[in-house]
C-alpha cells in the first residue's frame, strides 16, 4: 500500500471555456479529493488550457481523480507523471525582512539558490524563486530565520522530458 | 430560415423526438411557452418543478427515450435539482431547460436570478448556459447526445431570456463531434475472453446484475446467457426486471433488504459477476467482508465505477449488452446443479415471509404479494422512497426490463407520484396498469400532483400504505435508537411535549384524510383496513378510469426484513426481530 501523503502531479488539457475550472474544482471538492496546488495556463493551442494538479493519496486516489476528471465533458485529455521522466517546475514571489545589518547574507543564499531578488526596500527585498517544490521548500527554510513576510506561489506545473508530448492533437 | 432562440428550443425538441414537456412556465421562460403554445408537443403542466423533473426521468427510465422537463429561472431551476440529483445517481438520461434572466442582468441579483448552472453543475452529467443565440442548436443536441450516451446522465441547459428571443439562421443537420467525449462502446475482446477464463474456472459463479443492464437493454441478451450458462443471478433494486423473476435461476434481489439467500450467495460465490452494478454501499454492506471468497468480474461502461470500491480481477469496460453476446459464445453450456440446489435450500431455509395475523392492521407485504398476483407480475411498478419501497423490491419481482422505476441511488422521497405519471406517458403499451406504490410520507411529499393528474387525465392507481410514520425512519429508531421517535410520528404531535405519546391509527384523526384528499381533486380515494378487504380494494382500483388513491392502514411497528445493519457484512443478515 502506497502512503496517502503520496503527492502525484496530474497534467489535465481542458476546453478553454467559461466554467471549466469550477467544475474540475467542484469535482475535487465534491469527492473529497484533496489537492496541494493547481495551476491553469493557456498552452501552445488557443482553444485548450492546461491545469497542472497536485492531489495527495495513494495509487488508487490518482486513479480514481483521473478517471473522475476524464467524465468531466470538457476534459479533453489527463496524464500523470508515474514513471515518466519530467521536469516540475514552481514559482515563488516571496517577501523577506532584511536590513543592511544581513541583506549580504540573504544574498549569498539567494546566490546559493540561483533566485532572483527583484526587488529591494529598506526594510525588505522581494525574492523570485523557481524551481522544483523540492528546492523552494529547502530556499524557504533558509529564509525563515529572516522573516518571511509574505509569499505568492504559481503551484507547480510540468511538463514530460523528451518525445512523449500532451496535446490535442495525438491519439 | 430564420427563427428565435425559442423556436429552436422547439424546433429541435421536436427533432428529437420529444412528445411531452413536463413544466412549469413563468417570466424569463415565457418566450418558450409562447412557441409550445401552437406546437405539436404535449405541455404536461405541474404543480411543483420537483414533480416535473421527477415526472421526465421517469419517463426516460420507463421508456428509455429522453424525458424533457422545464422550468423559469430563480426557484423554477433551483426546485428542478431534487429531481436533477435523483437521475444522476441512477444514470437517467433527462433534459432540464431553464430560462435565465438576460444576459446583461446576470449576477446582479435580479428578479428570480440564480446561479443555475452553478447549482446544477455536481447533479447533472453536463451543463450549460448558452450567452449566444447561434450556439443553441449545437448545444441541444450535444445535451441529447452526451444524456443518452455513455453512462446516461441528466443535462441542463440554462437559456437566458435574451437569447430566447434573439434570432438566428436556423437549419437542422445531424452532426455532432464533441472532442472531448468520445464515450466507449465496444468492450476490448481481451477483456470479455480474460472474463471468459474466469467463468470456464468457477465452481460458484454469480451473477450480480444492477441498472446499467436495464438501461443497455441488455435483459433479453442477459436472460439468455442465465439460460445457457446456468449462473445463478441475484440482483440490485436497480435492476428489478433485467431477467424475468420466473426464470428458477432468478434469486431476488440483495443488499441492505435483499433477500437472505442473494446475500449468503454473494458470499458463497466463487466468482462474482458484476453486470452494470456499481458496487453501492447498500448493496455491499461493510465492503471489507464483502464477497471475500470470490473473483470478480465487473462488466461497466464506466471507467470510473472500476476499482472505486472493490478491486476487481477482471474488468470489461463497455456496452453490457455488446459484451454479453461476445461472452455468449466464448462461455460453454452451464451445469451447476449443485450450486443452484445449494441456493434453493438456502432460499427454503430462510424464505421472504409474513405473517398475516400477527397485527390487527392490513399487512403491507400481502398488499403488494396480491397485487403481484392480481397483476400477473406484468403492472409497471413505481415507488416512492422508505419501507414500501423495499416491500415492492421484494413483493413485486418483475417479468421485463423499465418495469419497475424507483429512486435508488439518491433516495428520494417524493419521487413515487410523478413519477407514475410520467412513466404512464411514456407506456407505449397503455393498457397495462401503472400501479404508484408510497407511503404516506413519501407521497405526501409530491401530493400536489394529484391536480396534473386530473387535469391531463393520466390514470394510476396509487397505493399508499399508511403506517403513520416516517416508517423507515422509526424502524432505526426502534432498533438502534432506543426507540426514541423523535420527529418520525406524521399524525402524533412531534413536540418534546409529547415523548413517548406513539400514533394509533384508528384512535386518532386523519391528517390527512387521504380518501377525502383524493376525492377533493376529483380522484377516487378507497381506503382498507382489514386483509380481507385488501383484494377486493385492489381490484376495484385496477377497474377504475380515473385517479384512485388506495389508502391502506397499516401498522406502525411494522418493520423491513432481512435486514443488513449498516456497517455489517452480508452474511451478518437479520432474518426477522425474533
Amino acid at each position: 500500500m502506497s502512503s496517502t501523503d503520496d503527492r502525484h502531479t496530474i497534467s489535465c488539457l481542458v476546453e478553454n471555456k467559461a466554467g471549466v475550472l469550477a467544475r474540475v474544482a467542484g469535482l475535487f471538492s465534491a469527492r473529497g479529493f484533496n489537492i496541494d496546488s493547481l495551476a491553469v495556463g493557456t498552452t501552445e493551442n488557443s482553444e485548450i488550457s492546461r491545469m497542472t494538479i497536485v492531489v495527495c493519496g495513494g495509487e488508487e486516489v490518482l486513479d480514481q481523480v483521473r478517471k473522475q476528471l476524464d467524465k468531466l465533458i470538457d476534459v479533453v485529455k489527463v496524464s500523470d507523471y508515474r514513471d515518466v521522466s519530467h521536469v516540475e517546475r514552481d514559482l515563488a514571489l516571496i517577501k523577506v525582512k532584511t536590513d543592511k545589518k544581513n541583506r549580504s547574507e540573504l544574498m549569498q543564499i539567494c546566490d546559493i539558490f540561483r533566485t532572483k531578488i527583484i526587488d529591494v526596500s529598506p526594510q525588505s527585498v522581494i525574492v523570485e524563486a523557481t524551481g522544483d517544490e523540492g528546492k523552494i521548500e529547502a530556499f524557504l527554510e533558509l529564509l525563515e530565520p529572516f522573516g518571511v513576510l509574505e509569499m505568492s506561489r504559481t503551484g507547480v506545473v510540468a511538463i514530460a522530458r523528451g518525445e512523449k508530448i500532451l496535446s490535442v492533437r495525438e491519439s | 430560415m430564420e427563427l428565435t432562440g425559442a423556436q429552436i428550443v422547439v424546433e429541435c425538441l421536436k427533432k428529437e423526438g420529444v412528445q411531452y414537456v413536463f413544466g412549469i412556465p413563468g417570466g424569463c421562460m415565457l418566450p418558450i411557452f409562447d412557441v409550445l403554445y401552437d406546437s405539436p408537443l404535449q405541455v404536461v403542466l405541474n404543480r411543483h418543478e420537483q414533480g416535473s423533473s421527477h415526472m421526465a426521468d421517469a419517463y426516460s427510465r420507463a421508456s428509455g427515450k429522453v424525458g424533457v422537463c422545464m422550468a423559469t429561472s430563480g426557484p423554477g431551476a433551483t426546485n428542478l435539482i431534487t429531481g436533477l440529483a435523483s437521475a444522476y445517481l441512477d444514470s437517467s438520461p433527462m433534459i432540464a431547460i431553464t430560462a435565465q434572466v438576460r444576459t446583461g442582468a446576470i449576477g446582479s441579483d435580479a428578479f428570480q436570478e440564480a446561479d443555475a448552472i452553478g447549482c446544477t453543475r455536481s447533479v447533472t452529467k453536463h451543463n450549460y448556459l448558452v450567452k449566444d443565440v447561434c450556439d443553441l442548436k449545437r448545444v441541444i443536441q450535444e445535451s441529447f447526445y452526451i444524456a443518452t450516451t455513455g453512462r446516461p446522465g441528466p443535462v441542463h441547459i440554462d437559456i437566458p431570456v435574451d437569447v430566447l428571443k434573439a434570432k438566428t439562421e436556423f437549419e437542422w443537420t445531424e452532426k455532432i463531434n464533441i472532442r472531448s467525449y468520445k464515450p466507449i462502446a465496444k468492450p476490448p475482446i481481451e477483456q470479455i475472453k480474460k472474463a471468459a477464463d474466469l467463468i470456464k474456472k468457477a465452481k460458484k459463479p454469480l451473477l450480480y446484475v444492477g441498472g446499467g443492464a436495464i438501461l443497455s437493454g441488455a435483459g433479453p441478451v442477459l436472460n439468455e446467457f442465465v439460460n445457457k450458462t446456468g449462473i445463478p443471478v441475484v440482483w440490485t433494486l436497480m435492476a428489478n426486471g433485467a431477467v424475468p423473476f420466473d426464470n428458477p435461476l432468478n434469486f431476488g434481489p440483495l443488499g441492505m433488504h435483499g433477500k437472505y439467500v442473494s446475500n449468503m450467495a454473494v458470499q458463497k460465490c466463487d466468482l462474482l459477476i458484476s453486470c452494470g452494478a456499481r458496487f453501492d454501499d447498500r448493496v455491499t454492506g461493510n465492503v471489507s467482508k464483502f464477497a471475500l471468497n470470490s473473483k470478480k468480474i465487473h462488466f461497466d461502461i464506466d471507467p470510473a465505477s472500476i476499482d472505486k470500491i472493490i478491486k476487481v480481477d477482471a474488468p470489461v469496460l463497455g456496452d453490457l449488452k455488446m459484451a454479453l453476446e461476445e461472452l455468449m459464445d466464448l462461455v460453454p453450456k452451464g451445469k451447476l446443479s449443485s450450486w443452484q440446489k445449494e441456493l434453493e435450500e438456502l432460499d427454503k431455509k430462510h424464505p421472504l415471509q409474513f405473517d398475516l395475523k400477527d397485527s390487527k392492521f392490513v399487512k403491507p407485504q400481502y398488499v403488494i404479494q396480491k397485487l403481484h398476483e392480481i397483476t400477473k407480475g406484468e403492472a409497471v411498478v413505481v415507488t416512492g422512497v422508505g419501507q414500501h419501497q423495499m416491500f415492492a423490491m421484494q413483493y413485486y419481482p418483475c417479468k421485463y426490463p423499465r418495469q419497475f422505476v424507483t429512486s435508488g441511488g439518491l433516495g428520494t422521497m417524493g419521487y413515487g407520484f410523478p413519477a407514475a405519471l410520467g412513466a404512464k406517458l411514456a407506456q407505449a403499451d397503455k393498457n397495462k396498469p401503472v400501479i404508484c406504490i408510497e407511503g404516506d410520507g413519501s407521497f405526501q411529499m409530491t401530493m400536489s400532483e394529484m391536480a396534473t393528474a386530473m387535469r391531463e387525465n393520466i390514470k394510476v392507481v396509487v397505493i399508499v400504505l399508511n403506517n403513520y410514520y416516517l416508517g423507515m425512519v422509526r424502524q432505526w429508531q426502534e432498533m438502534f435508537y432506543q426507540e426514541r421517535y423523535s420527529g418520525t410520528a406524521l399524525t402524533a404531535p412531534s413536540g418534546n411535549a409529547n415523548k413517548g405519546q406513539e400514533a394509533d391509527p384508528g384512535q386518532i384523526p386523519y391528517v390527512p384524510d387521504f380518501t377525502k384528499l383524493a376525492q377533493a381533486y376529483g380522484a377516487k380515494g378507497i381506503r382498507v383496513t382489514k386483509n380481507e378487504d385488501v383484494e377486493s380494494a385492489l381490484k376495484d382500483a385496477l377497474k377504475s378510469d380515473v385517479l384512485t388513491v388506495l389508502e391502506v392502514i397499516i401498522d406502525p411497528k411494522e418493520k423491513v426484513f432481512p435486514m443488513i445493519p449498516a456497517g455489517a457484512g452480508l452474511d451478518e443478515i437479520i432474518v426477522d426481530m425474533a
